[in-house]
């Protein structure tokens, strides 16, 4: 551990919190019709875009017409990506947006890639450099990164519209809620976003893809593309996809110890902002800090316990007796699997980062992290993607942990319990109950299903029958479940024996499950949430009083944490103790 | 701070351990295995299928089957594993059992008193008393039961009503007004009254009780359901964790058998609060009804927890009903004494608490007592016609009354009131008094202070809604400038003065459409269209039947301050649940430490045979493997009765505002859970661990 390691994540908070404090006063005004900064430059294009969707933006829409026209819009996303990635060789021509004339991938890894970006999972079987197409990855996949970041932020939305509803049904308009989040909030920072990158190096271009002669006498292929604009909606948009096979660790990607900051921001920025959008729409702001610093506090845990276990080193190297201190310019630690550039602090607070949102970039390989180091992206995980989480998808999720923990706590104090002065009953039980367990469910059934079967087994790599075999399933269901898109690398869905996809064949059994959990833990979350919204719209508010239970103050922020980790634990404590928690007292590195 | 009211009667409590009622709930315990009973309770339904899967694992093993699922568990672990999932149920059942038992043996003391009486009508024939119907006339003189609910419609009679009261001293009964209501099964012990029947047959006051009291038409109520929900939810995921639990082990090349699973998941459902969520509610009505309280419905006591506003009638609940002498004030020219001897003496024979209380009052003044008969006065009692009452003493005529009936008495016997009169009297009026003029023949001598007294402790009781988070209106019929007065000697939030019927009902609308909560009391049968309106209507027995009918509860004792415990109950009601899951809860995570070590015990050995990297988890240190399962089990079933009496009893209620309150909770019910089981298991199996030969 180093003091500019720790200056660097504390730095990373500070400024963390300041934009995203100033992003949520922003965003307020944009999902409340007010006024601002880019009203003048952005009204015209959106108006212009209801008029070609045909729609009135201003008709409120109940949770069932709202949730109605999210799902169409979602499959008919799906359907054109599937399009898309299945005919990127249509022609059989190497063209300039196909340059090396890739052919597309099988059915089977294209349903999962469809699912996985238009869930905003990001889960990836291929590499990018490998079979995507220029034109797939920019109309095809970077679309879906704004797209599904714009559904989950709108679910959010409609969410805290339905909890600060006080007449009637309508939670918004689905419409104008998509359009005002990709034209107000995601276009404005990712165009900055993309500059920022392109400064420093991140490549944006058609080229063909160059090959380099290197001092020892081999060839190199250095893949090349239209990198910036993609990279950018991938972290703000938390999809995590990767333009590259290696992510974040490429330098093209993330160059530098800079970009590497930069990057973690965009990552945050969002469901940060939201949180603090929350108490401001709430008409408390006091609502918004008491989640924040809920969801704070688990991650500043998580990033502890992440880099003091990396920067302690394996106990392979201790056994080793090579050094693990800070001695003169080396940083000592775990450094297998990991970028000098970023250093541990700057690996463990991105890989921290990008495993509770629900991101999925990495920086460093996650299956070499330490024992401990290594179960922090499980348990962030397991946390069902509570602590800030995806776009939108964090802020609703915990919303609903809220409702659960007012529930528990409010009987306490005596009174029927009340969230924001409306009356938690039955229906709003069961449908934040279902919402809650769909996600964790999926992870379980899943894993079972793939550690149970030969198909499932299939995919485990060769090197990882043990402990490691389980942990690789566990946690590729639970990235998927998550819809984070992360990966232990070894679980395969996609063999590809030459770039370009020919001959290359998918593992079905994978694909499919992986597909459809995704889709399940993705939809399944997002029909309970607004129902849940609907279900609060109507209700009557009580004013509060000396005996209601207060949602913002530190009392309330304890029980929600013991509500998070209680329910997080007692459902994964089992599955983990057979994959990371045996490879971490056996102290192998993963 | 101890609730009880002045005038509350408590019934005894029945214990828990009357020895019939112990015999019952035992037998009722078994007789609740029905599935059909089970079904209700998605918990301990599961642990019933449970019990029954490892019963029949046992069978099979006994005529020389394999366990099912594998593994080498013997026969004995799978019984004992079958006989402690058995017991868990009828643990749950037996909690169910000894709250139904209580309200029972009410029941029954109730049903005793329900004698069959003959009803004379008042047509001289007679009737059976259970053939009566609404609309019925029946004639009750001295010594005889009322046969049904009514109204008295004619007549004055003192009423024993001890049989549903517990309150031995008897009570008057009159028609009109406020008090005409009689209840059957009561006896009349003076007089004779004739009343008029507003039951149909079988649904009286006391069949209402008894069906009450014995739980048999409870239903679950909204928030019950709620919390039902959230533990089907919960063992929803336990059954899905457990479930793939089987899986992973085998793909960990460890099998692990049906029993155990099965095992694991009774102890990581929410069993405890499974098990004690009907009882509570139970324990709810019958605390109620200890406190002389009839809710008639299981939805108004969850409501009772949850009032913003209490509406207190000003009279009898915050003043004591009667105003109370305090001053004497002279006209210009009589001396203070003479006015206080007239006063006096215009009141010896006043029997009234006002007049009583101006005897009293003039004693302070040196004024001797006087004795009527000694004197040979005569008294003149008040009457409507005149608002005055007085004596006639040696030809003289010595009068106290209304300030307006004074003066024209007197201007009429040629005298003049002073100027000074009016004065007196509109101040009295300001300051929340009442003036009462005492005249001698054409006279006025001045004025008596009568004052509203307000009854002790009442600051004491709003602070302590006040910290409940309730805020107090006091309403009354005075005007505003007297009411302001009182409310602000008696500390309560907010008055509404001269209100009618209408403002009292609109008052409560208005509260409602904020979104509050209303309580009120009530016993006047215009108080029925606002008793009905509120959330949480309390209606005096001694009032009338359109009140009783009103309101959701009706207070036996008739005191209008048992609100306060009443809230009180419905507080604590939601504070056991919401404790009690949490505990439940909490207890989960030793059962983990205590369990899957147990289960993992060799699961990825470095060497073959050799102990799994899992036993570190094995922080309890518990005997081995079988043990550990079976303490864990144990805990899981003893933990309900050794809670009952909590559950029955209730969670205190404090009121220090809801955070220092959740505080507390978490940290007993919460952090003490996640602590408690830790011990718990490690004691049984000590226990278990030796008994199994080490």
């Amino acid at each position: 551990m180093t003091f500019s390691g720790w200056l660097t994540i504390v730095l990373f908070v500070v400024i963390l919190t300041a934009l995203a404090i100033a992003l949520g006063r922003y965003m307020a005004k944009v999902y409340t019709g007010e006024r601002v900064w880019f009203t003048p430059i952005l009204a015209g294009p959106e108006r212009f875009l209801y008029k070609v969707l045909r729609v009135e933006p201003e008709r409120g829409q109940d949770w069932k017409a709202y949730a109605k026209s999210l799902i169409i819009f979602s499959l008919a996303g799906w359907l054109v990506l599937y399009l898309i990635l299945r005919t990127q060789n249509a022609f059989y021509v190497p063209h300039g947006l196909n340059p090396l004339g890739y052919h597309s991938a099988p059915w089977n890894v294209t349903f999962n890639t469809v699912s996985s970006f238009v869930t905003n999972t990001n889960w990836q079987y291929y590499s990018g450099e490998t079979t995507m197409s220029y034109l797939s990855q920019m109309i095809g996949l970077t679309v879906q990164n704004w797209l599904s970041a714009g559904v989950g932020i709108v679910v959010a939305v409609a969410l805290v519209r339905g909890i600060i509803g006080r007449s009637g049904k309508s939670l918004g308009n689905f419409w104008q809620d998509l359009v005002r989040t990709i034209l107000y909030v995601l276009a404005p920072i990712s165009v900055l976003g993309a500059i920022v990158l392109v400064s420093q190096g991140v490549i944006a271009n058609f080229s063909n893809y160059l090959t380099a002669h290197t001092v020892t006498g081999l060839t190199q292929t250095i893949a090349m593309g239209p990198v910036a604009s993609q990279e950018a909606i991938k972290m703000l948009g938390t999809n995590g996809g990767g333009f590259f096979n290696v992510n974040s660790a490429h330098p093209f990607e993330n160059p530098t110890a800079f970009t590497n900051f930069f990057e973690m921001l965009l990552v945050l920025i969002i469901p940060a902002a939201l949180v603090f959008m929350y108490g401001r729409m709430t008409g408390n702001r006091r609502q918004g800090y008491a989640i924040y610093a809920t969801v704070m506090v688990m991650f500043l845990g998580a990033v502890a316990v992440a880099y003091i276990a990396e920067a302690h080193g394996s106990p392979a190297q201790h056994a080793a007796g090579l050094h693990t201190q800070v001695i003169s310019g080396s940083g000592g630690g775990n450094l297998e699997g990991k970028e000098q550039r970023f250093g541990i602090a700057g690996s463990a607070l991105f890989d921290t980062i990008t495993t509770v949102t629900s991101c999925g970039a990495v920086n460093s390989a996650i299956e070499s992290f330490t024992g401990i180091g290594g179960a922090i992206p499980f348990s962030n995980l397991s946390a069902s993607e509570v602590i800030f989480g995806g776009v939108g998808t964090g802020l609703y999720s915990i919303l609903l942990y809220v409702l659960l923990a007012v529930f528990i706590g409010g009987l306490m104090v005596g009174r029927t319990p009340e969230w924001l002065g409306k009356k938690l009953e039955a229906r709003e039980i069961k449908l934040a109950g279902l919402g809650i367990l769909v996600t964790p469910l999926a992870a379980l059934f899943a894993t079972a299903l793939a550690t149970a079967s030969h198909a499932g087994r299939a995919s485990i790599s060769e090197l990882g029958k043990g402990p490691q075999g389980f942990s690789e399933t566990l946690y590729a269901y639970l990235s998927q479940s998550n819809n984070n898109g992360s990966a232990f690398a070894g679980y395969t869905g996609f063999i590809q024996p030459s770039a370009g996809n020919v001959g290359s064949h998918g593992v079905t059994f994978a694909d499919l499950l992986g597909g459809l959990v995704m889709l399940f833990a993705r939809f399944g979350p997002i029909l309970l949430t607004l129902a849940v919204a609907g279900a609060l719209a109507g209700k009557r508010v009580t004013p509060a009083g000396l005996g209601t239970m207060r949602t913002d103050n530190g009392t309330f922020v304890v029980l929600l944490i013991g509500v998070i980790i209680l329910v997080g634990a007692l459902t994964f404590f089992p599955a983990l103790l057979l994959g990371p928690i045996v490879q971490g007292l056996t102290g192998h590195l993963y | 701070m101890s609730a009880q009211m002045p005038g509350t009667h408590e019934r005894q409590a029945i214990s828990l351990f009357q020895r019939d009622i112990v015999w019952r709930a035992l037998l009722d315990s078994v007789k609740k295995l029905d599935p059909r009973v089970q079904i209700h309770n998605p918990v301990m339904f599961v642990v019933e299928i449970g019990s029954v899967i490892t019963t029949v694992t046992w069978l099979i093993q006994v005529v020389g089957g394999r366990p099912l699922g594998g593994g080498h568990e013997p026969a004995w672990y799978t019984f004992v594993i079958a006989f402690w999932l058995w017991l868990t149920v009828i643990f749950a059942n037996m909690a169910e059992a000894f709250a139904e038992g209580r309200g029972r043996a009410q029941a029954d003391t109730l049903r005793a008193m329900r004698k069959e009486t003959v009803a004379r009508m008042r047509d001289g024939s007679t009737k059976a008393a259970s053939e009566l119907t609404r609309g019925d006339i029946v004639v009750v003189p001295a010594g005889e039961l009322i046969p049904g609910d009514g109204t008295v419609i004619e007549g004055i009679a003192t009423v024993d009503e001890s049989a549903i009261t517990g309150e031995s001293a008897p009570v008057i009964r009159e028609s009109g007004g406020d008090r005409s209501a009689v209840t059957g099964g009561t006896r009349v012990t003076s007089d004779q009254i004739i009343v008029e029947i507003t039951q149909e047959p079988g649904k009286s006051f006391l069949d209402r009780m008894i069906t009450l009291v014995e739980g048999a038409e409870r239903r679950k109520t909204p928030n019950e359901i709620a919390l039902n929900i959230l533990l089907a939810a919960l063992t929803l995921i336990f059954i899905v964790v457990v479930a793939t639990l089987r899986p992973f082990g085998l793909f960990a090349g460890t099998p692990i058998s049906e029993t155990t699973l099965i095992a694991l998941l009774v102890a990581l459902i929410p069993t405890t609060i499974g098990a004690l969520l009907s009882a509570i509610g139970i324990a709810g009505i019958d605390r109620l009804v200890r406190r002389n309280v009839l809710a008639l419905s299981g939805r108004a006591v969850e409501a009772s927890g949850d009032v913003d506003v209490l509406l207190l009638d000003k009279t009898g609940t915050i003043t004591i009903g009667n105003r109370l002498a305090s001053e004497f004030v002279p006209m210009p020219g009589v001396p203070e004494s003479e006015l206080a001897e007239v006063a006096q003496l215009s009141s010896l024979a006043d029997e009234t608490p006002e007049g009583r209380s101006i005897v009293v009052l003039a004693k302070q003044y040196g004024i001797r007592e006087h004795d009527m008969t000694e004197l040979h006065a005569e008294f003149v009692p008040f009457t409507a016609q005149t608002r005055m009452s007085g004596v006639d003493l040696d030809g003289r005529r010595l009068r106290k009354g209304a300030g307006d009936a004074i003066i024209e008495l007197v201007s009429r016997e040629g005298g003049s009131p002073p100027p000074e009169l009016q004065a007196q009297l509109d101040r009295i009026g300001r300051e929340g008094g009442t003036p009462l003029a005492v005249a001698r023949d054409n006279q006025v001598l001045g004025v008596i202070y009568l004052k509203d007294t307000i009854k002790e402790g009442m600051r004491v009781r709003f602070d302590h809604l006040r910290a409940m988070g309730i805020k107090t209106v006091m309403v009354t019929g005075d005007n505003r400038l007297t009411a302001a007065k009182i409310a602000e000697e008696s500390g309560v939030d907010d008055f509404l003065s001269e209100a009618t019927p209408e403002a009292k009902l609109e008052l409560i609308r208005e509260q409602q459409g904020d979104g509050r909560l209303v309580a009120m009391t009530g016993d006047g049968t215009n108080d029925a269209p606002a008793l009905a309106q509120a959330d949480v209507g309390v209606a005096m027995n001694s009032g009338t039947q359109a009140a009783r009918e009103a309101g959701n509860m009706v207070d036996l004792d008739s005191n209008p301050t048992k609100l306060i415990e009443i809230v009180e109950v419905g507080k604590q009601l939601l504070i056991t649940r919401g404790a009690l899951t949490t505990f439940s809860i909490a207890n989960d995570v030793a059962k983990y430490f205590a369990i899957l070590p147990a289960i993992f015990v060799t699961t990825w050995a470095a060497t073959p045979g050799g102990k799994s990297p899992l036993h570190v988890l094995n922080i309890m240190g518990l005997g081995s493997p079988r043990s550990a399962i079976i303490s864990a089990i144990i805990f899981n079933a003893l933990v309900i009765p050794l809670l009952i009496p909590l559950a029955l009893r209730g969670v205190r209620y404090r009121p220090i505002g809801a955070s220092a309150l959740l505080r507390r909770n978490l940290l007993i019910y919460g952090l003490g859970g996640i602590i408690a089981p830790f011990i718990g298991i490690k004691l049984i199996d000590l226990i278990v661990h030796n008994l199994l030969g080490g």
